[in-house]
């Protein structure tokens, strides 16, 4: 009786925390039936969003995808000084509030900023347009590869890296047929973890991005936008799609990964 | 190929794993080094496969200095304890990896590979994974990959030591048989006295990073250059500053020239041996090892006492 008790509440909980308000959405996108939900989704401001956020997307998850994973191997397999601080490191944009790094970067590229006054000179715009919003991706987006990859590359340890080498596999040879095939679902995890956090972002975006409608203005903050102008449809439909990618993701994910595993 | 060792020493933090040793493996002998546990014996096989790199020192590979070599271009073969086996492989391509990393043709991996399998006795596994395997068929698996690419070398690390009894006396046996077969020079780590014995040609004992004796198995039984040796491969008992092993301990009814007059405290049988522990004047405790029928023609119980005479005791400094 206590195990269905414990089941109850959990997911109890669950539908409270997270079904209830994903419903709600749903309901509230829907309410005035589909037409206006079509009308917002194909408003050219909010396709731009969409695709400003892919663009930013597509370029923060290959770039932490490498960095995550040579980190990984760095922090497992290496002695190197410094790698307790590399450790912790990583872990500070979990930390960090993304207002902060958001400022940060707005000081740092902002008209009198370290670089912001050359760039400026030089005619590269970075605050206000796509390649500060990326920057702020990158920066957020940091840990959850290497997160995922840390624990599996320590529970899988050396020797099978070892008898590779010894049968006369290079360090390439034997990171591309033994490590990375040992530690591909953490890898697709920590991808799946990184794409989620860059579609999601919002804080350090706001702030670096102006959000000027249709040229710097991304998923969440069209959800924003929408929502302050009194347009709550608009905001709920942009709301739904998010969520949708999250749900297909999660589901394909779960599908995928035991067949895998029993191989 | 030969394999020797030139003042080799490896430490790892303040811990010294090999201490100033030189040795010289024969091409196509059959070596044991044999040590208790943080001996150095498995740093030193590292060592020649060049998983590590001495500190000092210098390791020649058939003559040639291999000291700073990469693994991959040494041509050993490395058999590890917990087999290392590719999990994401099946049976047939990791005994096929070191060829396949050799780009060797198609059809000759696959006729090398269904040699090898028949040699280690795991037809019918080829396509199963790993984890579908017996510890006994993994190491199986572990050695027929090391033995694709025809190394001149093979290297086993405490091979047996995670199998139980019988699988273990299995594949010491069939290790035997396949130097036999294959005279690839073999050297292979062990903490069990009995396991280098039985196995090796020749064994090499470490003791806390030294070497403390090469040699054959009859020479360090007979002739052990030091108390360590002598108590490492066999049972010793001390009497005053001399070591005897219990087989060569006589044991009398009437005292004679060089005999001590000892207690029976236990007598265990074990088989077709029996053994007779004693105790002397001192306190001193020492054992004689000796076959049933003297025991019946001696008709010795419990808390006699007898005079025993030590043959061929050893005085170690």
């Amino acid at each position: 009786m206590s195990r269905l008790g414990l089941r109850l509440v959990a997911l109890g909980y669950l539908a409270l925390v997270l079904l209830a308000p994903l419903a709600m959405v749903f309901w509230r996108t829907f309410e005035h039936g589909l037409a206006p939900v079509w009308s917002s989704l194909s408003d050219p401001a909010t396709v731009h969003a969409f695709k400003i956020t892919l663009l930013l997307a597509a370029i923060a998850v290959p770039l932490n995808t490498i960095f995550g994973t040579v980190a990984g191997l760095a922090i497992v397999r290496g002695r190197f000084p410094g790698k307790g601080l590399l450790n912790a490191f990583i872990d500070l944009p979990l930390a960090l509030s993304p207002v902060v790094v958001g400022l940060a970067l707005y000081l740092l590229y902002g008209r009198s900023g370290w670089f912001g006054g050359w760039l400026t000179a030089h005619g590269y715009q970075v605050l206000f347009a796509w390649p500060a919003m990326a920057l702020a991706t990158v920066f957020v987006s940091v840990p959850f590869v290497a997160r995922e990859v840390i624990p599996t590359l320590r529970e899988l340890g050396e020797e099978q890296e070892q008898a590779a080498r010894t049968l006369g596999a290079s360090a390439w040879q034997t990171f591309r047929r033994i490590t990375l095939p040992s530690i591909r679902w953490a890898v697709v995890y920590g991808v799946v973890l990184t794409t989620a956090r860059c579609l999601g972002e919002y804080g350090a975006v706001a702030i670096v991005s102006g959000r000027i409608v249709g040229r710097s203005e991304t998923v969440t903050l069209r959800v924003d936008a929408s929502y302050q102008t009194f347009d709550p449809t608009g905001a709920y439909a942009v709301a739904l799609v998010l969520a949708a990618i999250a749900v297909a993701v999660l589901v394909a994910m779960t599908l995928t990964k035991p067949k895998e595993q029993t191989a | 190929m030969s394999i020797e060792f030139r003042h080799v020493s490896k430490h790892f933090g303040d811990f010294t794993a090999v201490d100033e040793v030189s040795l010289s493996v024969e091409s196509g002998s059959l070596t044991a080094l044999l040590g208790p546990s943080g001996s150095g014996k498995s740093t030193l096989l590292r060592i020649v496969a060049g998983l590590e790199t001495p500190d000092s020192g210098e390791v020649l590979l058939a003559g040639a200095d291999a000291t700073d070599l990469a693994p991959q271009k040494r041509n050993v073969g490395f058999v590890f304890q917990h087999y290392a086996a590719f999990k994401h492989m099946t049976i047939r391509d990791n005994i096929a990896f070191a060829l396949t990393i050799r780009k060797r043709p198609k059809t000759e991996i696959h006729d090398r590979v269904d040699e090898l399998i028949r040699l280690v006795q795991l037809q019918g596994f080829a396509d199963r994974y790993p984890a579908q395997l017996s510890g006994g068929q993994r190491q199986r698996m572990a050695l027929a990959r090391a033995l694709a690419a025809r190394p001149q070398v093979l290297l086993l690390d405490e091979p047996f030591g995670a199998l139980d009894a019988r699988v273990r006396a299995e594949l010491r046996d069939w290790l035997r048989r396949l130097h036999e077969e294959v005279h690839v020079t073999t050297v292979f780590v062990t903490h069990d006295q009995e396991e280098a014995m039985e196995v090796a040609d020749r064994v090499a004992v470490l003791n806390d990073g030294r070497l403390e004796q090469a040699g054959s198995p009859v020479e360090l039984y007979d002739t052990p250059a030091s108390e360590f040796v002598m108590r490492f491969v066999g049972d010793a008992h001390r009497l005053g500053d001399r070591l005897v092993r219990p087989h060569h301990v006589a044991l009398r009814r009437e005292p004679e020239d060089g005999c001590i007059e000892v207690e029976i405290e236990r007598i265990t049988i074990l088989g077709a041996d029996v053994r007779v522990d004693l105790v002397d004047g001192d306190g001193d405790r020492l054992a004689a090892r000796l076959r049933r029928d003297d025991l019946d023609e001696l008709g010795l119980e419990r808390g006699e006492i007898l005079y025993a005479q030590p043959e061929r005791a050893r005085v170690f400094d």
